[in-house]
């Protein structure tokens, strides 16, 4: 078990620079973050994209920022668990908490600051009424084992990259390849497009382009589908599994469960300290939400200074903190 | 200042009125008369949350890489739909008539 003053949920630039802030306090973090690095959106999403509102940088890109703030928090040695999803919490007879992870990772602190961003990044799921009956009976949204689909009959939905790599992977394993696309143009890289297309002549990879998948049929698992043609109608193709890919949409995740007063995907706070309902649990940048909030960098740094203040009260009950400027004390921060 | 003519999720008509010297977009337009349009990613044309359908003839700007790739993960996509955040409001857009695409999934 790893054992910290402060459990920050999330590795994004509010996150990074919660450990500044509390680093000053002399607290110490462990981070948890679901992707495999730090930087949140910066780094996922848009890392060569700049940046024009952080104080004191005209401009900078996504991911120096992100570099940046890494080497900012170096002296307080933070420390990582990456690719994990915090999933558990529970309250410990001496009033800290124990975060466990979907992969069993556990840790325990007294205090939780909760800087997730838009959440966890999940599989976005088809409009499609009764599709959450036919998960794990048919429908994937994640291809773990591609032997899985040996000899079987899959349809897959989807225009960009990995829908296309994984018909032109499957197109030897399984027994039917049926592509599903919305347009006739596929967005993916374009020598992947082009071999798709080969193997669609020879007959390996179906392919059915203008049209959407619009319903689900089969008893105690999955057996047909309902395809709808922009100009030919409905079309139904019998198969065993139907494997939607249309990329990842953010999700609050198992956080919603912990208790907290949740609003439209955000936590509600204080804005005295950023804490939430529960005591011991914070969230800052933008995972929360109250009367004014802005979704920026900017105010998620905010955040996290006034958030360490209490937080330090928690994790030192008994000590007393006066408030010292870095440019007198340096990082080295209060006794 | 121009008059868009929206259409919400419950069929119920709205005439935004947009000042076109603002730089703004159809999809901040709509949050600031707290529509029900999300806008996560904050306008980079990198989620769907401000997909609409154009229901109107106007000249818009034609659709980038980046938009059309967002919209092949989206749902209930149309010939007639487009990211909101991507149609930068002018002068020639006056009477728009616009429709808010069904959401992916509930909150």
């Amino acid at each position: 078990m790893i054992e910290t003053d402060i459990i920050i949920i999330g590795a994004g630039p509010t996150a990074l620079f919660a450990v500044f802030e509390v680093g000053l306090l002399k607290l110490k973090c462990h981070l948890i973050d679901y992707l495999p690095q730090a930087g949140g959106q910066l780094t996922e999403i848009y890392p060569k994209k700049p940046i024009y509102d952080i104080p004191g940088y005209p401009e900078i890109m996504a991911d120096e920022l992100v570099h940046n703030l890494l080497k900012q928090i170096e002296p307080f040695h933070p420390s990582f668990t990456f690719g994990e999803r915090a999933e558990t919490i529970e309250r410990t007879e001496d009033n800290k908490f124990i975060v466990t992870t979907q992969r069993d990772t556990v840790i325990k602190a007294p205090v939780i600051v909760i800087a997730g961003g838009l959440g966890c990044f999940e599989p976005r799921k088809p409009p499609i009424s009764n599709i959450s009956e036919f998960e794990d009976k048919g429908v994937e949204y994640i291809i773990k084992d591609p032997q899985f689909y040996r000899n079987k009959k899959i349809l897959i939905a989807g225009g960009g990259d990995s829908a296309l790599d994984w018909s032109i992977y499957l197109a030897d394993i399984a027994k039917e390849v049926i592509l599903v696309h919305r347009r006739n143009e596929f967005r993916g890289a374009l020598d992947s497009v082009e071999k798709m297309k080969d193997l669609a002549c020879i007959g390996k990879i179906e392919l059915i382009t203008e049209s959407q998948v619009v319903g689900l049929n089969g008893d105690s698992k999955l057996e047909s589908i309902v395809i709808e043609h922009d100009k030919q109608g409905t079309i139904t193709r019998n198969i065993d599994h139907f494997i939607p890919l249309f990329g990842l949409t953010p999700k609050l995740g198992p956080i919603a469960n912990w208790g907290l007063n949740i609003d439209k995907q955000a936590i509600e706070v204080n804005t005295f300290d950023y804490s939430t309902n529960v005591p011991g649990i914070f969230a800052i940048g933008d995972i929360n939400t109250y009367p004014g909030k802005l979704k920026l960098i900017l105010c998620g740094f905010h955040e996290a200074a006034l958030m360490a203040q209490s937080a330090f009260k928690i994790v030192h009950p008994d000590k007393k903190l006066s408030f010292k400027y870095t440019t007198v004390t340096g990082i080295e921060g209060i006794e | 200042m121009i008059n868009i003519k929206l259409t919400d999720r419950q069929g119920n008509l709205h005439v935004l009125e947009a000042p076109t010297d603002m730089n703004l977009s159809l999809m901040e337009l709509c949050k600031a008369y707290e529509l029900p349009v999300k806008g996560t990613c904050g306008g980079m044309a990198l989620c769907s949350t401000c997909h609409v359908y154009i229901l109107s003839d106007q000249l818009l700007p034609e659709m980038s890489d980046d938009e059309e790739a967002i919209l092949d993960t989206a749902f209930f996509v149309k010939t007639n739909s487009r990211l909101g955040c991507q149609i930068k409001l002018t002068e020639q857009m006056d009477g728009l008539e616009v429709e808010l695409a069904p959401e992916d999934e509930e909150y």
